[in-house]
C-alpha cells in the first residue's frame, strides 16, 4: 500500500535544479518529490524538460544549480554509475543498447552473475534474463543479438535492465510508446509488485489514460518548470492538459466530410515470405485509409514494401495505374510516395545535422537551384514547418541530437510533409507527441486529404484510427483480415478482427 | 480480457545466436589457409617440409602476438599505429642491456621488452582518455617519435648476433616436440586472451565500447580506465614482441618493425575483428595473421614475385573489410525477420 505521503520521508528529492545547454535553457525550476511505495507521474508538452530532469536524477546531466537528496542526504552524482549505486535505475526514453552483444548481456553489462575466479557465468545470466521476461510475460531469446531487435523489443531490454537492478527509485521515461496493450498491463502490474515491496516510481507518458490508471501523484511541468503536483484524484485530463499547455484544449480534432477521387495507389497481392502474404487494397486521392492490427501484425513490413525498403517476394503495385518499381525508394518518392518510418531517430534523422538540413533532406530536388541548395530557401523551409508543427527548438541550425524526442519526431514528419507527396504512408505518426500537438498532427493529415492527397496511416493508438480513417484495413499475422468502413467501425470491431475473434 | 499466445515464427534461430557469425568467420579462414597450403604444396612439395611449416608458424608468431594487443584496443573502437615502432625500440632497448651487460639473464631482457612497451602504451592510453585526442592522432605521432628516438640512440650501429646471447636466440629457434617455442608463447597468449575476452566483466567492457560509445556512458562503463588498460596490453605484447623478434633474428637496426603496425592491423581485420570495434575474436585474429603470411611464404614456395605479396594482402584486407559490411546488413535484415519477442496478444 502506498505510504501516506505526510509523515514518510522522501526517497528522492529534486529542489529548483536549473540546468542549461548553452543558450538552451532546457530546465529552470526541477522539483519532484518521489516516496516510497508511489507511482509518481511526470507530465508536460514535447520540450518541457521531462528527459532533461530525468538525465539529472540518473548522473548523466549534472545541474547547473539546485539540491538532489537521496533518502535526505545531499547528493552530486559524478556519473550513471553513482546514481545506481545510489538505487536508481532509469529506462531512456531512447533504447540505449549495445547492438554486437546479447540482450542478456545488455541487461547485466557490467553486473555480469560470476562463478568462482570472477568469470561470467552464461548460463545463470541467461536465466535471469528469462527469469525478467516471464514476470513480463514475454518470450525473448537471451542468447541473440540485440542487432536487429524491433524498437518495441527493445523497449522491453531496457524494461528488463531496469528492473534487474532492483532499485528503490525506478524512474520510465516513456517506456510505454512502443508497446502492446498487453505489455503495458504487465508492466503496470509488475510496477505495482515493486511498489508493495517499497520502490518508489516516476512514470513518464503523453497517454495521459495510463497516468491516471497507474499512478497516484502527477507533476506537471511546462516550459522546463514546475507547475504543480496532486494526487491523482484531484485531477482530471482536462485540468492535467491545462496546466501542461497553459490554455484549454481540444485533445480530439473533428475529422472533416471527405470526397475520395481517383484510386492512386493500389496494391495486389504483395507478399514478403514469413512476413506477410497476399495484400490488397486500394487508396483513393482525397482519402485517409488506417492499417490497423496488433503490433508485429505485419503493418509497418507491408508499408516498407511499398516504398521499397523491403523486397516483396510477390505482388504489384500501381500509382496512377503505373506499375511501381519494387524494391527501389528512390522509384518509389519519385511516383510521388512518402513514408515517414515508425524507428524515427533510426530510420528517418541525420543526427549530426541542423534541423533545417534535416526538414529540406527530403526535398532537395524542389530547393535545388543551378545545382546548388540555398541555405536560404532550406530555412525558409523549415521555418515553415517548424511553426506548423509547433516545434521547439532554440535556432534552426541546431543539431537535432539536441531536440527533445516529440521534438525529433516532428522534425521527421516535417521533412516528408515539406515534399508535397501525392501519396503519404505515415507510421505510427503521434508517437511521443504531446497531446496538444496530437490534435495539431491529425488537423495536417486531415487538411492534406482535403487537398486530394491519399494518405496510409498505421497506428496502434485505436481512437486515432477510428476519428481520422475513411476506411480501416485489419491485418493479423500478416493477412489481411477485414475492411471496415470508417464510420461504421468501432473499437469492438477492430479489435475483433484484429485478434481473430470474428463470429464469422 | 482474454489473452492468446501468438504461434512463434519457426527457423532463423540459429542466426540469431551471438557467436554464430564468427565461428562461419573463423572457418572460412581456416578454409582459406588449407587451400592455399594445399595449392603451394601442389607446385612446391617442400613447401610441406616440417622445417618449412615450423616457418610457417614462426612467421605468424610475431604478428599474431601484436594482433591480440591490437584486437582489444580496436575492440573499443580505437586504433594503435605505433606498435612496429615499440617492437622495434623495444628489440633495440634489450639489445643495447645485452652489449652493455653481457651476464644479463635472458628473462630480464623479456620484462625489459614488456615494462618498455607498457609505458608506451600508457603514454598513448592517458593522452587518448584523459585528453581526449583521437586515438588515431595520438599512435600515429607515437609512431614518428619513436622512430626519432631511436634513431638518435641506434645512431648508425647496429646490434648483432656477438651481443644477443645464444640462450635468448634460442628461443626464436628451438622446438619442444617439434613445436618452436615461439608460437607455443603466442598460443599461450593468444589462448589466455581468448578465455579472458569472453570470461570477464572488464573485457566485456572493451566490447560494449566499441559497440555503442553512449550507450557505454549511461550503463556506467568505465570506458577511460578500459581503453587505458587496452593500450597498456597492446604496448606490453608490442614490446614482447620486440623480444622475440631479436631472438628470431639476433638482430636490429634502426627500422626493425617499420610497417608491422599496418600488417598486424590488417591481420586483425582479415581476422574478423569489426573495424569500428564491438565484435571480434583474438583467435580470429591470430588466425588472420596466419593466413597473411601462409600467403606470404607461399608466393616465396611457388617463386612468385613478392610484390604480389602486398597487393594480395590488400586485396584480402577489402575483401575482408567488404565482406563483414555485406554480411553485417544481411545478418541485420536475418535479425529483423526474426520474430524477436514472443508477445501475447489481447482484445482490449
Ligand atoms: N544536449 C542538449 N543540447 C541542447 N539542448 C538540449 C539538449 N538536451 C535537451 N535540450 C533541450 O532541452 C529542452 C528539454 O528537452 P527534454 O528532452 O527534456 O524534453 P521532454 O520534456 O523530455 O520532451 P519529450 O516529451 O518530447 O520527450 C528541449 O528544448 C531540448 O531541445
Ligand atoms: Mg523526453
Amino acid at each position: 500500500m502506498p505510504v501516506d505521503a505526510s509523515d514518510a520521508r522522501p526517497v528522492l528529492e529534486l529542489e529548483r535544479a536549473t540546468k542549461s545547454f548553452g543558450a538552451v535553457r532546457a530546465i529552470v525550476d526541477g522539483t519532484i518529490t518521489l516516496y516510497r511505495g508511489e507511482a509518481h507521474a511526470l507530465v508536460g508538452e514535447n520540450g518541457a524538460g521531462k528527459s532533461t530532469l530525468v538525465k539529472i536524477l540518473a548522473g548523466v546531466h549534472a545541474p547547473d544549480s539546485g539540491d538532489l537528496r537521496v533518502d535526505g542526504i545531499d547528493v552530486h552524482f559524478r556519473g550513471p554509475a553513482d546514481a545506481r549505486d545510489a538505487g536508481i535505475a532509469v529506462i531512456y526514453q531512447e533504447p540505449t543498447l549495445f547492438p554486437d552483444l546479447t540482450v542478456a548481456e545488455n541487461i547485466f553489462m557490467g553486473r555480469q552473475p560470476v562463478r568462482a575466479g570472477r568469470r561470467i557465468d552464461r548460463r545463470a545470466m541467461n536465466s535471469a534474463a528469462t527469469e525478467i521476461f516471464t514476470r513480463l510475460g514475454v518470450v525473448l531469446d537471451p542468447d541473440r543479438q540485440a542487432r536487429g531487435l524491433s524498437v518495441a523489443d527493445q523497449q522491453l531490454v531496457e524494461i528488463a535492465k531496469a528492473l534487474s537492478l532492483n532499485a528503490q527509485v525506478l524512474v520510465m521515461d516513456e517506456p510505454t510508446a512502443a508497446l502492446t496493450n498487453v505489455e503495458v498491463d504487465r508492466l503496470f502490474g509488475v510496477v505495482s509488485t515493486l511498489r508493495s515491496h517499497g520502490a518508489a516510481v516516476l512514470f513518464i507518458s503523453h497517454r495521459l489514460e495510463e497516468v491516471f490508471e497507474a499512478c497516484q501523484r502527477v507533476t506537471i511541468m511546462r516550459d522546463g518548470a514546475f507547475v504543480r503536483t496532486d494526487p491523482i484524484e484531484m485531477l482530471t485530463v482536462g485540468d492535467v492538459i491545462t496546466a501542461m499547455v497553459g490554455r484549454k484544449l481540444d485533445t480530439m480534432f473533428p475529422k472533416t466530410p471527405s470526397h475520395p477521387g481517383d484510386v492512386v495507389l493500389e496494391v495486389r497481392g504483395l507478399s514478403r515470405t514469413g512476413i506477410f502474404s497476399d495484400i490488397s487494397f486500394q487508396v483513393r486521392r482525397g482519402e485517409l485509409v488506417s492499417l490497423a492490427g496488433l503490433v508485429g501484425a505485419g503493418r509497418s513490413e507491408v508499408a516498407r514494401a511499398i516504398f521499397g525498403i523491403d523486397h516483396a517476394t510477390a505482388g504489384s503495385v500501381t500509382v496512377d495505374g503505373k506499375p511501381l518499381r519494387l524494391g527501389d525508394p528512390l522509384a518509389a518518392m519519385a511516383a510521388g510516395i512518402a513514408l515517414v518510418p515508425e524507428d524515427r531517430r533510426q530510420q528517418g534523422l541525420v543526427m549530426g545535422l541542423g534541423i533545417d538540413r534535416n526538414v529540406g533532406l527530403a526535398s532537395l530536388r524542389r530547393l535545388r537551384r543551378r545545382g546548388l541548395i540555398p541555405r536560404s530557401a532550406e530555412r525558409l523551409l523549415a521555418e515553415d514547418w517548424a511553426r506548423r508543427l509547433q516545434l521547439k527548438f532554440a535556432r534552426l541550425t541546431d543539431t537535432v541530437s539536441t531536440l527533445s524526442g516529440g521534438n525529433q519526431q516532428k522534425v521527421v514528419l516535417g521533412k516528408w510533409l515539406a515534399r508535397d507527396p501525392r501519396i503519404l504512408i505515415v507510421d505510427e505518426p503521434t508517437r511521443g507527441i504531446d497531446v496538444g500537438t496530437k490534435a495539431e498532427v491529425h488537423r495536417m493529415l486531415d487538411d492534406l486529404t482535403s487537398q486530394g492527397i491519399a494518405v496510409l496511416m498505421i497506428s496502434s493508438e485505436l481512437p486515432e484510427v477510428l476519428g481520422m480513417s475513411d476506411r480501416i484495413l485489419v491485418l493479423r499475422e500478416g493477412r489481411l483480415v477485414a475492411e471496415i468502413g470508417g464510420s461504421d467501425a468501432t473499437e469492438t470491431s477492430v479489435m475483433r478482427a484484429a485478434t481473430g475473434q470474428e463470429a464469422a | 480480457m482474454t489473452a492468446t499466445l501468438s504461434p512463434p515464427r519457426q527457423g532463423h534461430t540459429r542466426f540469431a545466436r551471438a557467436g554464430f557469425l564468427m565461428r562461419v568467420r573463423e572457418l572460412g579462414i581456416v578454409l582459406a589457409i588449407v587451400l592455399v597450403f594445399v595449392a603451394a604444396t601442389s607446385v612446391n612439395p617442400a613447401f610441406a617440409r616440417l622445417d618449412s611449416v615450423q616457418q610457417l608458424l614462426i612467421g605468424a608468431s610475431i604478428i599474431a602476438l601484436m594482433g591480440v594487443g591490437e584486437t582489444m584496443v580496436i575492440l573499443t573502437r580505437n586504433y594503435d599505429l605505433s606498435i612496429g615502432s615499440i617492437l622495434g625500440l623495444s628489440a633495440y632497448v634489450i639489445g643495447m642491456t645485452f652489449r652493455a651487460h653481457p651476464g644479463t639473464p635472458i628473462v630480464l631482457g623479456f620484462l625489459i621488452g614488456i615494462a618498455l612497451g607498457a609505458a608506451i602504451g600508457a603514454i598513448n592510453g592517458w593522452i587518448t582518455t584523459a585528453l581526449r585526442v583521437p586515438s588515431l592522432v595520438v599512435t600515429l605521432a607515437m609512431l614518428y617519435v619513436i622512430r626519432g628516438v631511436d634513431g638518435v640512440i641506434v645512431n648508425g650501429s647496429i646490434i648483432g648476433s656477438d651481443v644477443v646471447p645464444r640462450s635468448f636466440q634460442a628461443v626464436g629457434f628451438a622446438t619442444l616436440f617439434g613445436i618452436p617455442w615461439m608460437a607455443i608463447i603466442v598460443v599461450v597468449v593468444v589462448a589466455v586472451a581468448a578465455y579472458s575476452l569472453r570470461s570477464f566483466r572488464w573485457a566485456r567492457d572493451l566490447y560494449a565500447i566499441g559497440s555503442s560509445p553512449e550507450a557505454a556512458d549511461l550503463a556506467g562503463i568505465p570506458a577511460g580506465r578500459r581503453v587505458f588498460t587496452a593500450f597498456v596490453v597492446s604496448g606490453a605484447l608490442a614490446g614482447l614482441a620486440g623480444a622475440l623478434f631479436l631472438a628470431l633474428y639476433a638482430q636490429i637496426d634502426v627500422n626493425g618493425g617499420t610497417g608491422y603496425e599496418f600488417l598486424v592491423i590488417a591481420a586483425v581485420v582479415v581476422g574478423g575483428v569489426a573495424i569500428f570495434g564491438g565484435s571480434g575474436t583474438v583467435a580470429g585474429a591470430a588466425l588472420g595473421a596466419f593466413l597473411l603470411n601462409t600467403i606470404n611464404q607461399a608466393l616465396v614456395a611457388t617463386r612468385i614475385s613478392a610484390f604480389w605479396n602486398q597487393a594480395i594482402a590488400g586485396a584480402l584486407l577489402l575483401a575482408a573489410i567488404a565482406f563483414d559490411q555485406w554480411l553485417k546488413s544481411r545478418m541485420t535484415t536475418k535479425l529483423q525477420l526474426e520474430k524477436g519477442a514472443l508477445r501475447e496478444q489481447s482484445s482490449d
